[in-house]
């Protein structure tokens, strides 16, 4: 009873440095916001040109439906994409930790394809492949799969020698010591890396549907703007930093599910 | 004498063009503590990576229960410097590590290794991770996945190193009893003079690289070490003429102290 009553007690005390923590960031965006807000209102300034935020949300609610409609298919798009990209990486990374040549001999064909302007290939892409999914599909992989697979590898070298030194010891094989000792030493590499990849992602997707596509958050930015509609514009940037935040929880989320020792040291206290 | 568990014959091994060791014979008999005391870089580690297999021999034969080393199956259980626990693991299936790798089940070695955790002071910390544990703890969780595995022989190399000094010399006492009641076959490589008197029934000392054993020492001191005066001034003595032997550069000594070999009795 004593026990959960401290625990609840020390929950609230680590909401409140929570908030603490967070107040200096939530002021800074809201007095910018507040701003904006007031220089749309006294400057006379026309709402085609700088809408209020206001306005950008009463008109993201008033479209909210076309809005859904349009996230939808970039959210399929960046997550089908991301998870392509992770399968390949983590595949790839395995085949290049066993065979070392073959890193070197890959290693700068993707640091090549890291240097594309993704204004230029973007358009190449959907001409190859059409306006479905798969050159949306292909865009996110792009600009997700090289830095998983950089996170991957880096990992897998993070292991401590002494570690691997031990398992060879005790006989191990090298696929054995691959599995116990260098995936899990690779685990904070890796989470490092899809925690960034992911706000990519949606990046990629909306870049390629901006290239062309029948829906999507890119093409409905792109069609706003031709209407002379900024305001939707910024309910969709709105929508698609949302999506991207979201997906950046989801990457902390699954951290803290995959990494639980992270969150347990000396000072913890939770030993017995 | 019985039939040495290890022998080592003149052993030598270089890396590339680096001699490292040079004309290394040692034994060490069923039950005995024997250490390895050199100064740091002089192929202390090297030894170990050649017993367990990770390098082979250029010169020289390496013979276990009088067989070739590659024939005698992996007898040694090996403990490395720091304690290289997996930090993802709870202490309970860390222990269990070298089991896992020899294709026992996860709940048979579970049971082979709970009973054994209030004897290495790990009592209630099983399902704890490592960061969770005190430096000291985790050397006993490091030696406990060590001694479980059942192998005919320790290797311990600097398993305290990393330990503060108080941490260390309550970790040598501890050592010291638990040796005393199981009387496994170990050999220690450290370069704390103290530690290896402490703990040894006896002292190979290696020269700086390229190694090669300067001297054997025998000690003879009574056990449990250094709890009363007159234990304690006798291990002084020798430490002090230990520190002599590694310190002096003088090859000359080298040699003379080799052909006169123990210090003791």
């Amino acid at each position: 009873m004593s026990l959960s009553q401290s625990q609840s007690g020390r929950l609230a005390v680590q909401m409140m440095s929570h908030i603490r923590h967070a107040l200096p960031a939530v002021l800074a965006v809201g007095s910018l916001v507040l701003i904006w807000e007031g220089y749309a209102w006294f400057s006379g300034v026309s709402p085609t040109t700088l809408p209020a935020p206001s306005r950008v949300l009463a008109q993201a609610f008033e479209y909210r439906e076309a809005l859904f409609d349009n996230t939808l298919p970039t959210l399929r798009a960046t997550l089908t994409g991301f998870a392509l990209s992770l399968v390949a990486a983590f595949l790839l990374s395995v085949i290049v930790d066993f065979v070392p040549l073959l890193k070197r001999a890959l290693f700068p064909v993707f640091i090549i394809s890291q240097t594309l302007p993704l204004v230029a290939i973007a358009p190449l892409v959907v001409l190859w492949f059409g306006f479905g999914l798969l050159p949306k599909i292909l865009l996110v992989a792009l600009v997700t799969f090289f830095p998983m697979l950089v996170a991957l590898s880096k990992g897998y070298d993070a292991t401590e020698p002494e570690l691997q030194q031990l398992l060879a010891s005790m006989g191990a094989p090298s696929w054995k010591i691959f599995w116990l000792a260098r995936l899990p030493s690779s685990l904070p590499f890796f989470f490092a890396g899809l925690r960034i990849s992911i706000t990519y992602a949606v990046v990629g997707a909306i870049f390629a549907e901006y290239a062309g596509a029948a829906k999507g958050l890119g093409i409905y930015m792109l069609n706003a703007k031709n209407n002379f509609r900024p305001d939707l514009v910024l309910a969709a940037v709105l929508v698609s930093a949302a999506l991207t935040l979201s997906l950046f929880g989801a990457a902390v989320l699954a951290e803290r599910l995959t990494m639980p020792w992270t969150r347990r040291t000396s000072t913890g206290g939770n030993s017995r | 004498m019985s039939a040495p568990r290890l022998k080592l014959d003149q052993v030598g091994y270089s890396y590339g063009d680096l001699p490292v060791l040079e004309n290394i014979s040692m034994t060490v008999q069923p039950g005995e503590f024997v250490s390895i005391l050199g100064p740091s870089g002089s192929g202390k580690s090297t030894l170990f990576r050649l017993l367990t297999g990770a390098i082979t021999t250029d010169t020289g034969a390496i013979a276990f229960d009088g067989k070739p080393l590659s024939e005698a199956g992996r007898p040694f259980a090996f403990m490395p410097q720091r304690d290289a626990l997996m930090p993802w693991r709870r202490i309970l299936d860390n222990t269990t590590l070298g089991l896992e790798v020899q294709g026992i089940g996860r709940k048979q070695a579970r049971e082979r290794v709970s009973p054994l955790f209030a004897e290495f002071g790990l009592a209630g910390f099983e399902e704890n991770y490592p960061a969770e544990l005190s430096g000291g703890m985790r050397q006993r969780a490091a030696l406990l996945r060590t001694v479980v595995q059942d192998k005919p022989m320790l290797l311990l190399d600097e398993p305290f190193g990393a330990l503060d000094a108080l941490t260390r010399a309550g970790m040598q006492r501890w050592l010291e009893a638990m040796w005393e009641k199981h009387r496994w076959t170990a050999m220690l490589v450290t370069h704390d003079v103290r530690e290896a008197v402490h703990l040894s029934d006896r002292i190979y000392v290696l020269s700086p690289r390229p190694a090669r054993v300067i001297r054997e020492i025998e000690i003879d001191l009574p056990r449990p070490r250094g709890r009363d005066a007159a234990t304690r001034a006798l291990a002084a003595a020798i430490e002090a003429d230990i520190l002599e032997t590694l310190l002096r550069p003088d090859p000359d000594h080298v040699d003379d102290a080799a052909s006169h070999g123990s210090a003791s009795s």
